[in-house]
Protein backbone atom coordinates (compact mmCIF):
# COMPACT_ATOMS: atom_id res chain seq x y z
CA UNK A 1 0.00 0.00 0.00
CA UNK A 2 1.20 3.43 -0.67
CA UNK A 3 1.62 6.29 1.46
CA UNK A 4 -1.46 6.85 3.52
CA UNK A 5 -1.50 10.67 2.99
CA UNK A 6 -0.02 10.87 -0.36
CA UNK A 7 1.22 14.87 -0.56
CA UNK A 8 -0.60 15.44 -3.45
CA UNK A 9 -0.45 19.00 -4.51
CA UNK A 10 -3.71 20.53 -3.58
CA UNK A 11 -3.80 24.27 -4.48
CA UNK A 12 -7.16 26.67 -3.16
CA UNK A 13 -7.85 27.58 -7.09
CA UNK A 14 -7.79 23.85 -9.75
CA UNK A 15 -7.38 24.30 -13.53
CA UNK A 16 -8.87 20.88 -13.60
CA UNK A 17 -11.78 22.20 -11.56
CA UNK A 18 -12.56 24.45 -13.41
CA UNK A 19 -12.39 22.60 -16.87
CA UNK A 20 -14.30 19.80 -15.06
CA UNK A 21 -17.12 21.88 -14.78
CA UNK A 22 -16.79 23.68 -18.05
CA UNK A 23 -17.10 20.16 -19.18
CA UNK A 24 -19.95 19.76 -17.86
CA UNK A 25 -21.47 23.12 -18.98
CA UNK A 26 -20.47 22.37 -22.76
CA UNK A 27 -21.70 18.37 -22.70
CA UNK A 28 -24.73 19.95 -21.05
CA UNK A 29 -25.21 22.97 -23.99
CA UNK A 30 -24.80 20.47 -26.36
CA UNK A 31 -28.53 19.83 -25.79
CA UNK A 32 -29.98 22.77 -25.23
CA UNK A 33 -28.34 25.10 -27.74
CA UNK A 34 -30.60 25.57 -29.90
CA UNK A 35 -33.87 27.48 -27.99
CA UNK A 36 -31.58 29.04 -25.65
CA UNK A 37 -29.68 30.47 -28.64
CA UNK A 38 -33.01 31.51 -30.59
CA UNK A 39 -34.09 33.45 -27.12
CA UNK A 40 -30.61 35.14 -26.37
CA UNK A 41 -30.33 36.38 -30.59
CA UNK A 42 -33.71 37.03 -31.30
CA UNK A 43 -35.17 39.15 -28.38
CA UNK A 44 -32.49 41.62 -28.64
CA UNK A 45 -32.46 41.71 -32.42
CA UNK A 46 -36.59 41.82 -31.80
CA UNK A 47 -36.43 45.08 -29.46
CA UNK A 48 -33.49 46.69 -31.81
CA UNK A 49 -35.45 46.23 -34.93
CA UNK A 50 -38.92 47.72 -33.09
CA UNK A 51 -37.95 50.66 -31.28
CA UNK A 52 -34.82 51.14 -33.73
CA UNK A 53 -37.97 51.71 -36.56
CA UNK A 54 -40.33 52.69 -34.47
CA UNK A 55 -38.98 55.05 -32.16
CA UNK A 56 -36.03 56.04 -34.65
CA UNK A 57 -38.34 57.30 -37.56
CA UNK A 58 -39.86 59.70 -34.80
CA UNK A 59 -36.41 60.71 -33.17
CA UNK A 60 -33.90 61.01 -35.47
CA UNK A 61 -30.92 61.56 -33.55
CA UNK A 62 -29.57 61.46 -29.74
CA UNK A 63 -26.87 63.09 -28.40
CA UNK A 64 -25.25 63.14 -31.70
CA UNK A 65 -25.70 59.77 -32.35
CA UNK A 66 -28.35 58.10 -35.10
CA UNK A 67 -30.67 57.05 -32.71
CA UNK A 68 -30.48 53.31 -34.20
CA UNK A 69 -26.79 53.83 -33.22
CA UNK A 70 -27.50 54.76 -29.91
CA UNK A 71 -29.74 52.11 -29.35
CA UNK A 72 -27.38 48.97 -30.61
CA UNK A 73 -25.56 49.68 -28.55
CA UNK A 74 -27.52 50.12 -25.62
CA UNK A 75 -29.29 46.55 -26.41
CA UNK A 76 -25.72 45.29 -26.15
CA UNK A 77 -25.44 45.68 -23.08
CA UNK A 78 -29.12 44.75 -22.18
CA UNK A 79 -28.54 41.93 -23.86
CA UNK A 80 -25.46 40.41 -22.38
CA UNK A 81 -27.47 41.64 -18.51
CA UNK A 82 -30.65 39.03 -20.09
CA UNK A 83 -28.59 36.35 -20.66
CA UNK A 84 -26.09 36.25 -17.68
CA UNK A 85 -28.19 37.62 -14.87
CA UNK A 86 -31.01 35.13 -16.13
CA UNK A 87 -29.29 32.10 -16.70
CA UNK A 88 -27.20 32.23 -13.65
CA UNK A 89 -30.61 32.94 -11.23
CA UNK A 90 -32.50 30.03 -12.59
CA UNK A 91 -30.07 27.82 -13.91
CA UNK A 92 -27.89 28.02 -10.37
CA UNK A 93 -31.14 27.77 -8.44
CA UNK A 94 -32.06 24.55 -10.17
CA UNK A 95 -29.00 23.31 -10.16
CA UNK A 96 -28.65 23.59 -6.24
CA UNK A 97 -32.31 22.96 -5.21
CA UNK A 98 -33.60 20.62 -7.28
CA UNK A 99 -30.86 18.59 -9.05
CA UNK A 100 -28.72 18.92 -5.93
CA UNK A 101 -26.11 18.80 -8.63
CA UNK A 102 -23.31 20.91 -6.70
CA UNK A 103 -23.71 18.07 -3.95
CA UNK A 104 -22.34 15.85 -6.62
CA UNK A 105 -19.66 17.94 -7.78
CA UNK A 106 -19.01 18.99 -3.83
CA UNK A 107 -18.21 15.35 -3.07
CA UNK A 108 -15.35 15.57 -5.43
CA UNK A 109 -12.29 17.82 -4.74
CA UNK A 110 -14.04 20.78 -6.05
CA UNK A 111 -14.91 23.95 -3.41
CA UNK A 112 -17.47 26.19 -3.87
CA UNK A 113 -15.36 28.84 -4.78
CA UNK A 114 -14.40 27.24 -7.68
CA UNK A 115 -17.88 25.73 -8.66
CA UNK A 116 -18.76 29.71 -8.38
CA UNK A 117 -15.89 30.72 -10.76
CA UNK A 118 -16.14 28.42 -13.38
CA UNK A 119 -20.20 28.50 -13.52
CA UNK A 120 -19.83 32.21 -13.88
CA UNK A 121 -17.63 32.77 -16.25
CA UNK A 122 -19.27 29.61 -18.45
CA UNK A 123 -21.99 32.03 -18.38
CA UNK A 124 -20.10 35.19 -19.02
CA UNK A 125 -18.52 33.53 -22.17
CA UNK A 126 -22.22 32.96 -23.53
CA UNK A 127 -23.30 36.50 -22.61
CA UNK A 128 -20.49 37.99 -24.55
CA UNK A 129 -21.24 35.75 -27.25
CA UNK A 130 -24.78 36.27 -27.59
CA UNK A 131 -23.94 40.32 -26.73
CA UNK A 132 -22.43 41.00 -29.94
CA UNK A 133 -25.66 39.90 -31.84
CA UNK A 134 -27.44 43.20 -32.09
CA UNK A 135 -24.30 45.19 -33.03
CA UNK A 136 -24.16 42.78 -36.22
CA UNK A 137 -27.53 43.76 -36.90
CA UNK A 138 -27.19 47.26 -36.09
CA UNK A 139 -23.49 46.99 -38.88
CA UNK A 140 -25.92 45.53 -41.68
CA UNK A 141 -28.14 48.66 -41.08
CA UNK A 142 -25.61 51.21 -41.68
CA UNK A 143 -23.81 51.42 -38.41
CA UNK A 144 -20.25 52.33 -38.83
CA UNK A 145 -17.49 49.69 -38.30
CA UNK A 146 -14.75 50.39 -36.08
CA UNK A 147 -11.66 49.03 -34.81
CA UNK A 148 -12.84 49.64 -31.17
CA UNK A 149 -15.75 47.30 -32.06
CA UNK A 150 -13.68 44.34 -31.96
CA UNK A 151 -13.68 44.86 -27.96
CA UNK A 152 -17.21 44.72 -27.51
CA UNK A 153 -17.12 40.59 -26.65
CA UNK A 154 -14.17 41.73 -23.92
CA UNK A 155 -16.49 44.26 -22.83
CA UNK A 156 -19.31 41.75 -22.62
CA UNK A 157 -17.45 39.66 -21.18
CA UNK A 158 -16.63 41.41 -17.96
CA UNK A 159 -20.29 42.55 -17.89
CA UNK A 160 -21.25 39.08 -17.80
CA UNK A 161 -19.17 38.09 -15.53
CA UNK A 162 -20.18 40.34 -12.88
CA UNK A 163 -23.87 40.02 -13.91
CA UNK A 164 -23.46 35.98 -13.72
CA UNK A 165 -22.06 36.56 -10.29
CA UNK A 166 -24.66 38.89 -9.11
CA UNK A 167 -26.97 36.17 -10.33
CA UNK A 168 -25.88 33.45 -8.40
CA UNK A 169 -25.84 35.45 -5.66
CA UNK A 170 -29.51 36.33 -5.81
CA UNK A 171 -30.31 32.91 -6.44
CA UNK A 172 -28.57 31.77 -3.43
CA UNK A 173 -30.32 34.41 -1.49
CA UNK A 174 -34.29 34.02 -2.61
CA UNK A 175 -35.64 31.75 -0.16
CA UNK A 176 -37.63 29.79 -3.26
CA UNK A 177 -38.12 30.44 -7.02
CA UNK A 178 -41.26 32.36 -6.96
CA UNK A 179 -39.42 35.65 -4.93
CA UNK A 180 -36.96 35.61 -7.80
CA UNK A 181 -40.02 38.36 -9.71
CA UNK A 182 -38.88 40.49 -7.03
CA UNK A 183 -35.42 40.41 -8.00
CA UNK A 184 -36.62 40.46 -11.26
CA UNK A 185 -38.74 43.37 -11.20
CA UNK A 186 -37.06 45.16 -8.48
CA UNK A 187 -33.84 44.97 -9.77
CA UNK A 188 -33.31 43.78 -13.68
CA UNK A 189 -35.71 46.12 -15.08
CA UNK A 190 -34.91 49.09 -13.44
CA UNK A 191 -31.12 48.42 -14.20
CA UNK A 192 -31.49 48.24 -17.81
CA UNK A 193 -34.11 51.11 -18.13
CA UNK A 194 -32.07 53.54 -16.51
CA UNK A 195 -28.46 52.89 -17.67
CA UNK A 196 -29.00 55.16 -21.06
CA UNK A 197 -30.34 51.88 -22.84
CA UNK A 198 -33.14 53.52 -25.33
CA UNK A 199 -32.88 57.11 -23.90
CA UNK A 200 -30.26 59.05 -22.03
CA UNK A 201 -29.09 59.76 -18.64
CA UNK A 202 -29.24 63.46 -19.35
CA UNK A 203 -32.76 63.29 -19.82
CA UNK A 204 -33.17 62.45 -15.87
CA UNK A 205 -32.74 64.89 -12.90
CA UNK A 206 -29.62 65.14 -11.46
CA UNK A 207 -30.03 62.83 -8.78
CA UNK A 208 -30.83 59.65 -10.69
CA UNK A 209 -27.62 60.42 -12.85
CA UNK A 210 -25.84 60.34 -9.96
CA UNK A 211 -27.36 57.04 -8.60
CA UNK A 212 -27.19 55.26 -12.46
CA UNK A 213 -23.66 55.69 -11.81
CA UNK A 214 -23.67 53.06 -9.29
CA UNK A 215 -25.40 50.78 -11.92
CA UNK A 216 -22.67 48.29 -13.89
CA UNK A 217 -24.98 48.40 -16.81
CA UNK A 218 -24.21 52.07 -17.42
CA UNK A 219 -20.58 51.59 -17.39
CA UNK A 220 -21.00 48.69 -19.56
CA UNK A 221 -23.45 51.27 -22.56
CA UNK A 222 -21.13 53.72 -22.28
CA UNK A 223 -18.13 51.53 -22.89
CA UNK A 224 -19.56 49.54 -25.77
CA UNK A 225 -21.13 52.87 -26.88
CA UNK A 226 -17.59 54.62 -27.11
CA UNK A 227 -16.01 51.37 -28.65
CA UNK A 228 -18.58 51.60 -31.58
CA UNK A 229 -17.67 55.61 -31.87
CA UNK A 230 -14.16 56.70 -30.57
CA UNK A 231 -12.87 56.01 -27.18
CA UNK A 232 -12.85 58.63 -24.04
CA UNK A 233 -9.60 56.95 -22.81
CA UNK A 234 -9.78 58.43 -19.16
CA UNK A 235 -13.49 57.76 -18.52
CA UNK A 236 -13.46 54.36 -20.28
CA UNK A 237 -10.92 53.58 -18.09
CA UNK A 238 -13.17 54.55 -14.91
CA UNK A 239 -16.05 52.23 -16.29
CA UNK A 240 -13.71 49.36 -16.97
CA UNK A 241 -12.73 50.05 -13.35
CA UNK A 242 -15.66 50.07 -12.06
CA UNK A 243 -17.01 47.11 -13.91
CA UNK A 244 -14.17 45.15 -12.85
CA UNK A 245 -14.88 46.42 -9.20
CA UNK A 246 -18.67 45.34 -9.73
CA UNK A 247 -16.91 41.78 -10.41
CA UNK A 248 -14.84 41.53 -7.51
CA UNK A 249 -18.10 42.43 -5.25
CA UNK A 250 -20.21 39.92 -6.48
CA UNK A 251 -17.62 37.34 -6.81
CA UNK A 252 -17.14 37.45 -2.58
CA UNK A 253 -21.37 37.90 -2.40
CA UNK A 254 -21.53 35.31 -4.33
CA UNK A 255 -19.47 32.63 -3.11
CA UNK A 256 -20.60 33.93 0.58
CA UNK A 257 -23.81 33.34 0.25
CA UNK A 258 -23.09 29.83 -1.57
CA UNK A 259 -21.22 27.99 0.78
CA UNK A 260 -23.62 29.12 3.15
CA UNK A 261 -26.24 27.29 1.26
CA UNK A 262 -23.77 24.63 0.18
CA UNK A 263 -22.03 23.31 3.62
CA UNK A 264 -24.00 23.89 6.52
CA UNK B 1 -13.55 -7.86 -12.92
CA UNK B 2 -11.84 -6.00 -10.50
CA UNK B 3 -14.05 -2.68 -9.54
CA UNK B 4 -11.80 -0.52 -8.76
CA UNK B 5 -8.05 -2.60 -8.50
CA UNK B 6 -6.44 -1.02 -5.67
CA UNK B 7 -5.40 -3.48 -3.83
CA UNK B 8 -1.64 -4.49 -3.46
CA UNK B 9 -0.99 -8.38 -4.13
CA UNK B 10 -1.39 -9.14 -0.90
CA UNK B 11 -5.15 -8.18 -0.98
CA UNK B 12 -5.61 -10.45 -3.37
CA UNK B 13 -7.95 -13.53 -3.43
CA UNK B 14 -10.94 -11.74 -2.06
CA UNK B 15 -9.98 -12.49 1.98
CA UNK B 16 -13.10 -10.57 3.56
CA UNK B 17 -12.70 -9.89 6.96
CA UNK B 18 -10.35 -7.09 8.67
CA UNK B 19 -7.10 -7.57 7.97
CA UNK B 20 -4.20 -6.63 10.31
CA UNK B 21 -2.63 -3.96 9.04
CA UNK B 22 -0.25 -1.23 10.09
CA UNK B 23 -1.15 1.36 8.16
CA UNK B 24 -3.49 4.42 9.68
CA UNK B 25 -7.11 4.14 9.99
CA UNK B 26 -9.18 5.04 7.04
CA UNK B 27 -11.10 7.13 8.98
CA UNK B 28 -11.29 8.83 12.53
CA UNK B 29 -13.38 10.11 14.29
CA UNK B 30 -13.39 11.52 17.84
CA UNK B 31 -15.55 13.87 20.11
CA UNK B 32 -17.10 14.64 17.05
CA UNK B 33 -19.97 16.95 17.68
CA UNK B 34 -22.41 18.64 14.60
CA UNK B 35 -25.66 20.88 16.24
CA UNK B 36 -28.09 23.01 13.91
CA UNK B 37 -29.53 25.75 16.03
CA UNK B 38 -31.40 23.24 17.78
CA UNK B 39 -30.58 20.20 17.96
CA UNK B 40 -27.84 17.75 17.78
CA UNK B 41 -27.20 15.51 15.22
CA UNK B 42 -23.98 13.85 16.03
CA UNK B 43 -23.07 13.67 19.97
CA UNK B 44 -19.42 13.05 20.73
CA UNK B 45 -18.77 10.30 17.66
CA UNK B 46 -15.83 8.29 18.05
CA UNK B 47 -15.46 6.09 15.24
CA UNK B 48 -12.43 4.27 13.43
CA UNK B 49 -12.39 2.71 10.75
CA UNK B 50 -9.51 0.35 9.85
CA UNK B 51 -8.24 0.40 6.01
CA UNK B 52 -9.57 -2.60 4.09
CA UNK B 53 -12.12 -2.97 6.22
CA UNK B 54 -15.83 -2.71 5.40
CA UNK B 55 -18.00 -1.43 8.35
CA UNK B 56 -21.74 -0.87 8.32
CA UNK B 57 -22.94 1.98 9.70
CA UNK B 58 -26.45 1.11 11.13
CA UNK B 59 -28.96 3.33 13.05
CA UNK B 60 -32.22 4.29 12.51
CA UNK B 61 -33.42 7.35 10.77
CA UNK B 62 -32.06 10.56 12.25
CA UNK B 63 -29.43 8.53 14.02
CA UNK B 64 -26.72 10.71 12.51
CA UNK B 65 -25.59 8.76 9.48
CA UNK B 66 -25.80 10.59 7.10
CA UNK B 67 -24.73 13.93 9.34
CA UNK B 68 -21.37 11.98 9.95
CA UNK B 69 -21.07 10.57 5.88
CA UNK B 70 -21.37 14.28 4.82
CA UNK B 71 -18.59 15.47 7.64
CA UNK B 72 -15.68 13.41 6.23
CA UNK B 73 -16.61 14.79 2.71
CA UNK B 74 -16.31 18.57 4.65
CA UNK B 75 -19.87 19.03 3.04
CA UNK B 76 -20.63 19.37 6.69
CA UNK B 77 -18.69 21.47 9.04
CA UNK B 78 -18.52 19.41 13.08
CA UNK B 79 -19.03 21.81 16.08
CA UNK B 80 -16.29 20.26 17.62
CA UNK B 81 -13.92 17.32 17.52
CA UNK B 82 -11.51 15.91 15.47
CA UNK B 83 -11.86 14.21 11.84
CA UNK B 84 -9.55 12.25 9.80
CA UNK B 85 -9.58 10.93 6.54
CA UNK B 86 -7.38 8.44 5.11
CA UNK B 87 -4.27 10.34 7.29
CA UNK B 88 -5.87 14.07 6.22
CA UNK B 89 -7.10 16.27 8.75
CA UNK B 90 -10.70 17.44 7.74
CA UNK B 91 -12.22 20.12 7.07
CA UNK B 92 -8.37 21.77 6.46
CA UNK B 93 -7.02 18.98 4.00
CA UNK B 94 -10.67 17.68 2.72
CA UNK B 95 -9.67 18.43 -0.97
CA UNK B 96 -7.05 16.09 -0.87
CA UNK B 97 -9.09 13.42 1.10
CA UNK B 98 -11.95 13.97 -1.67
CA UNK B 99 -9.88 13.00 -4.36
CA UNK B 100 -8.97 9.36 -2.74
CA UNK B 101 -12.33 8.62 -1.67
CA UNK B 102 -15.68 7.93 -3.47
CA UNK B 103 -18.70 9.14 -2.09
CA UNK B 104 -22.49 7.84 -3.73
CA UNK B 105 -25.03 9.79 -1.73
CA UNK B 106 -28.45 9.01 -0.92
CA UNK B 107 -30.44 10.78 -3.08
CA UNK B 108 -29.54 10.53 -6.72
CA UNK B 109 -28.11 13.54 -7.73
CA UNK B 110 -27.05 12.09 -11.35
CA UNK B 111 -27.14 14.93 -14.38
CA UNK B 112 -30.49 13.86 -16.21
CA UNK B 113 -30.02 15.21 -19.37
CA UNK B 114 -26.54 13.70 -19.84
CA UNK B 115 -26.26 9.91 -20.67
CA UNK B 116 -24.27 7.54 -18.70
CA UNK B 117 -21.54 7.93 -20.37
CA UNK B 118 -21.14 11.67 -20.05
CA UNK B 119 -22.24 11.06 -16.79
CA UNK B 120 -19.27 9.45 -16.12
CA UNK B 121 -16.96 11.62 -18.48
CA UNK B 122 -17.64 14.81 -16.42
CA UNK B 123 -16.81 13.31 -13.31
CA UNK B 124 -13.60 11.22 -14.21
CA UNK B 125 -12.56 14.94 -15.17
CA UNK B 126 -13.51 16.25 -11.43
CA UNK B 127 -11.73 13.62 -10.15
CA UNK B 128 -8.81 14.56 -12.10
CA UNK B 129 -8.12 10.98 -13.72
CA UNK B 130 -5.36 11.87 -16.16
CA UNK B 131 -6.08 12.76 -19.83
CA UNK B 132 -4.91 9.68 -20.68
CA UNK B 133 -6.70 7.34 -18.54
CA UNK B 134 -9.95 9.45 -18.68
CA UNK B 135 -11.50 7.06 -21.72
CA UNK B 136 -10.42 3.61 -20.27
CA UNK B 137 -11.57 4.80 -16.47
CA UNK B 138 -14.89 5.35 -18.34
CA UNK B 139 -14.98 2.05 -19.89
CA UNK B 140 -14.56 0.53 -16.90
CA UNK B 141 -17.06 2.53 -14.62
CA UNK B 142 -19.46 1.72 -17.26
CA UNK B 143 -18.44 -2.19 -17.32
CA UNK B 144 -19.20 -1.83 -13.48
CA UNK B 145 -22.41 -0.62 -13.80
CA UNK B 146 -23.37 -2.75 -16.02
CA UNK B 147 -24.33 0.07 -18.35
CA UNK B 148 -21.94 -0.99 -21.47
CA UNK B 149 -24.68 -1.46 -23.79
CA UNK B 150 -26.70 1.90 -22.53
CA UNK B 151 -23.85 4.23 -22.69
CA UNK B 152 -25.89 6.39 -24.62
CA UNK B 153 -29.16 5.97 -22.51
CA UNK B 154 -29.96 9.64 -20.88
CA UNK B 155 -29.88 9.28 -16.99
CA UNK B 156 -33.49 9.97 -16.33
CA UNK B 157 -34.28 7.40 -19.06
CA UNK B 158 -32.79 4.73 -16.98
CA UNK B 159 -34.54 2.10 -14.86
CA UNK B 160 -34.14 2.83 -10.90
CA UNK B 161 -31.74 -0.03 -10.56
CA UNK B 162 -29.31 1.67 -13.53
CA UNK B 163 -29.31 4.88 -12.00
CA UNK B 164 -28.16 3.43 -9.25
CA UNK B 165 -25.68 1.43 -10.38
CA UNK B 166 -24.60 4.41 -12.44
CA UNK B 167 -24.29 6.55 -9.80
CA UNK B 168 -22.41 4.18 -7.78
CA UNK B 169 -19.75 3.72 -10.57
CA UNK B 170 -19.69 7.44 -11.01
CA UNK B 171 -18.39 7.30 -7.63
CA UNK B 172 -15.48 4.46 -8.55
CA UNK B 173 -14.49 6.05 -11.84
CA UNK B 174 -10.96 7.23 -10.08
CA UNK B 175 -10.13 3.89 -8.22
CA UNK B 176 -10.60 5.54 -4.79
CA UNK B 177 -9.17 4.17 -1.53
CA UNK B 178 -12.31 4.52 0.58
CA UNK B 179 -15.78 4.37 -0.53
CA UNK B 180 -18.41 5.95 1.28
CA UNK B 181 -22.32 4.56 0.56
CA UNK B 182 -25.49 6.14 1.96
CA UNK B 183 -28.04 4.11 2.36
CA UNK B 184 -26.86 2.14 -1.34
CA UNK B 185 -29.90 0.27 -1.89
CA UNK B 186 -32.53 2.64 -0.40
CA UNK B 187 -36.35 2.45 -2.15
CA UNK B 188 -34.74 -0.81 -4.84
CA UNK B 189 -36.28 -4.05 -5.57
CA UNK B 190 -35.07 -6.69 -3.83
CA UNK B 191 -33.84 -8.18 -7.25
CA UNK B 192 -31.62 -4.52 -7.40
CA UNK B 193 -30.24 -4.83 -4.01
CA UNK B 194 -28.84 -8.27 -4.97
CA UNK B 195 -26.92 -7.13 -7.86
CA UNK B 196 -25.94 -4.17 -5.52
CA UNK B 197 -24.57 -6.08 -2.89
CA UNK B 198 -22.76 -8.20 -5.16
CA UNK B 199 -21.21 -5.35 -6.36
CA UNK B 200 -20.41 -4.08 -3.01
CA UNK B 201 -19.18 -6.98 -1.76
CA UNK B 202 -16.52 -7.01 -4.54
CA UNK B 203 -15.18 -3.60 -3.64
CA UNK B 204 -14.82 -4.87 -0.16
CA UNK B 205 -12.93 -8.19 -1.74
CA UNK B 206 -10.50 -5.41 -3.35
CA UNK B 207 -9.56 -4.62 -0.54
CA UNK B 208 -11.40 -0.93 -0.98
CA UNK B 209 -12.12 0.51 2.65
CA UNK B 210 -15.95 1.04 2.85
CA UNK B 211 -18.12 3.17 5.03
CA UNK B 212 -21.89 1.89 4.46
CA UNK B 213 -24.80 3.55 6.10
CA UNK B 214 -27.92 1.87 6.12
CA UNK B 215 -30.87 0.78 7.92
CA UNK B 216 -31.33 -2.83 6.45
CA UNK B 217 -30.10 -4.92 9.19
CA UNK B 218 -29.86 -7.85 6.52
CA UNK B 219 -27.49 -5.23 3.86
CA UNK B 220 -25.18 -4.96 6.76
CA UNK B 221 -25.02 -8.47 8.21
CA UNK B 222 -24.48 -9.71 4.50
CA UNK B 223 -21.72 -6.88 3.65
CA UNK B 224 -20.39 -5.72 6.88
CA UNK B 225 -17.44 -7.15 8.79
CA UNK B 226 -18.47 -4.79 10.88
CA UNK B 227 -20.85 -2.86 12.26
CA UNK B 228 -21.58 0.11 14.46
CA UNK B 229 -24.75 0.81 15.56
CA UNK B 230 -25.47 4.63 16.00
CA UNK B 231 -28.58 5.64 18.15
CA UNK B 232 -28.89 9.09 19.07
CA UNK B 233 -25.86 11.24 17.33
CA UNK B 234 -23.32 9.04 18.64
CA UNK B 235 -21.99 5.04 18.40
CA UNK B 236 -23.51 2.74 21.02
CA UNK B 237 -21.94 -0.61 19.43
CA UNK B 238 -19.46 -1.29 17.63
CA UNK B 239 -17.69 -5.16 16.37
CA UNK B 240 -18.35 -8.18 14.28
CA UNK B 241 -22.51 -8.93 13.93
CA UNK B 242 -21.84 -12.19 15.70
CA UNK B 243 -20.11 -11.07 18.41
CA UNK B 244 -22.75 -8.17 19.11
CA UNK B 245 -25.48 -10.77 18.72
CA UNK B 246 -24.09 -13.20 21.21
CA UNK B 247 -22.86 -10.26 23.40
CA UNK B 248 -26.62 -8.48 23.52
CA UNK B 249 -29.33 -11.36 22.03
CA UNK B 250 -27.47 -13.84 22.79
CA UNK B 251 -27.99 -17.37 20.34
CA UNK B 252 -31.48 -18.23 21.09
CA UNK B 253 -34.59 -16.08 21.37
CA UNK B 254 -38.00 -17.22 22.06
CA UNK B 255 -41.04 -15.27 20.13
CA UNK B 256 -44.26 -15.35 21.48
CA UNK B 257 -47.26 -14.50 19.38
CA UNK B 258 -50.14 -13.27 22.31
CA UNK B 259 -52.74 -10.47 22.90
CA UNK B 260 -51.59 -7.41 23.68
CA UNK B 261 -52.06 -8.09 27.92
CA UNK B 262 -50.15 -11.33 27.57
CA UNK B 263 -47.43 -9.23 25.69
CA UNK B 264 -47.30 -6.66 28.60
CA UNK B 265 -46.81 -9.36 31.20
CA UNK B 266 -44.10 -11.26 29.60
CA UNK B 267 -42.34 -8.18 29.27
CA UNK B 268 -42.96 -7.07 33.02
CA UNK B 269 -42.43 -10.58 34.13
CA UNK B 270 -39.22 -10.18 32.22
CA UNK B 271 -37.93 -6.87 32.93
CA UNK B 272 -38.26 -7.65 36.65
CA UNK B 273 -35.72 -10.34 36.18
CA UNK B 274 -33.35 -8.61 33.95
CA UNK B 275 -34.13 -10.38 30.78
CA UNK B 276 -34.19 -8.35 27.58
CA UNK B 277 -36.64 -8.25 25.69
CA UNK B 278 -37.46 -6.51 22.19
CA UNK B 279 -41.38 -6.57 20.06
CA UNK B 280 -41.79 -7.26 16.48
CA UNK B 281 -45.42 -5.92 15.69
CA UNK B 282 -47.61 -8.89 17.08
CA UNK B 283 -45.22 -10.66 19.21
CA UNK B 284 -42.65 -10.46 22.04
CA UNK B 285 -39.43 -11.57 21.89
CA UNK B 286 -37.44 -12.81 24.88
CA UNK B 287 -33.79 -12.59 24.25
CA UNK B 288 -30.72 -14.37 25.61
CA UNK B 289 -33.09 -17.07 25.86
CA UNK B 290 -30.68 -20.10 26.22
CA UNK B 291 -29.80 -18.83 29.39
CA UNK B 292 -32.95 -18.56 31.21
CA UNK B 293 -33.17 -20.26 34.60
CA UNK B 294 -35.32 -22.98 35.07
CA UNK B 295 -38.16 -21.70 36.68
CA UNK B 296 -38.40 -18.12 34.85
CA UNK B 297 -38.48 -20.65 31.36
CA UNK B 298 -40.97 -22.20 32.68
CA UNK B 299 -43.32 -18.54 32.55
CA UNK B 300 -41.37 -16.80 29.59
CA UNK B 301 -40.64 -19.85 27.52
CA UNK B 302 -44.04 -21.87 27.27
CA UNK B 303 -45.98 -21.31 24.43
CA UNK B 304 -43.30 -19.23 22.62
CA UNK B 305 -41.51 -20.25 19.06
CA UNK B 306 -37.54 -20.91 19.50
CA UNK B 307 -35.23 -19.08 16.70
CA UNK B 308 -31.91 -17.74 16.59
CA UNK B 309 -31.28 -14.33 17.90
CA UNK B 310 -30.13 -11.78 15.07
CA UNK B 311 -28.77 -8.59 14.41
CA UNK B 312 -32.40 -6.80 14.30
CA UNK B 313 -33.19 -7.89 18.10
CA UNK B 314 -29.93 -6.44 18.83
CA UNK B 315 -30.19 -3.32 16.73
CA UNK B 316 -33.84 -2.85 18.12
CA UNK B 317 -32.51 -3.03 21.69
CA UNK B 318 -29.82 -0.55 21.42
CA UNK B 319 -31.36 1.95 19.43
CA UNK B 320 -35.38 1.47 21.00
CA UNK B 321 -38.44 0.26 20.39
CA UNK B 322 -39.92 3.47 19.69
CA UNK B 323 -37.74 5.61 17.04
CA UNK B 324 -38.80 9.66 16.95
Amino acid sequence: MTATAPEGVTRRFEWAALTGIWYRELTLYKRYWMPSTFAAIVEPVLYLLAFGFGLGSLVGAIGGYRYIDFLATGIVAMSVLFVSAFTALFATFVRRTFQHSYEAILAAPVDVHEVVTAEASWIAVRSAVYGCAPLLVALAFGLRPSWGMLLVPLIGLVTGMGFALWGIWMSALVPSINTMDYVITGVITPLFLVAGTFFPLSQFPSWIRHIAALNPLYHTVELVRHAATGWRPLADLGHLGALVLFCGIAWLAAVTAMRRRLID
Amino acid sequence: MAVTGVGDPKREGGAAGPRPSTAPPAIRLRGVVKTYDETTAVDGLDLEVPSGVCLGLLGPNGAGKSTTMRMLTAQTRATSGVIEVLGLPVPARAKRARALMGVVPQEDNLDEELSAKENLEVFARLYRVPRAERRAAVTRALEIAQLTEKSHIRADKLSGGMRRRLLIARGLVHRPRLVLLDEPTVGLDPQVRQELWSLIARLRDEGVTVLMSTHYIEEAERLADEVAIMSRGRVVARGVPADLIAAYAGSTAVEHLATPARRTEIERVARAHDVPTRRTGPAISILHAETLPADLAAVLDGTGVHRASTLEDVFVLLTGEDVG
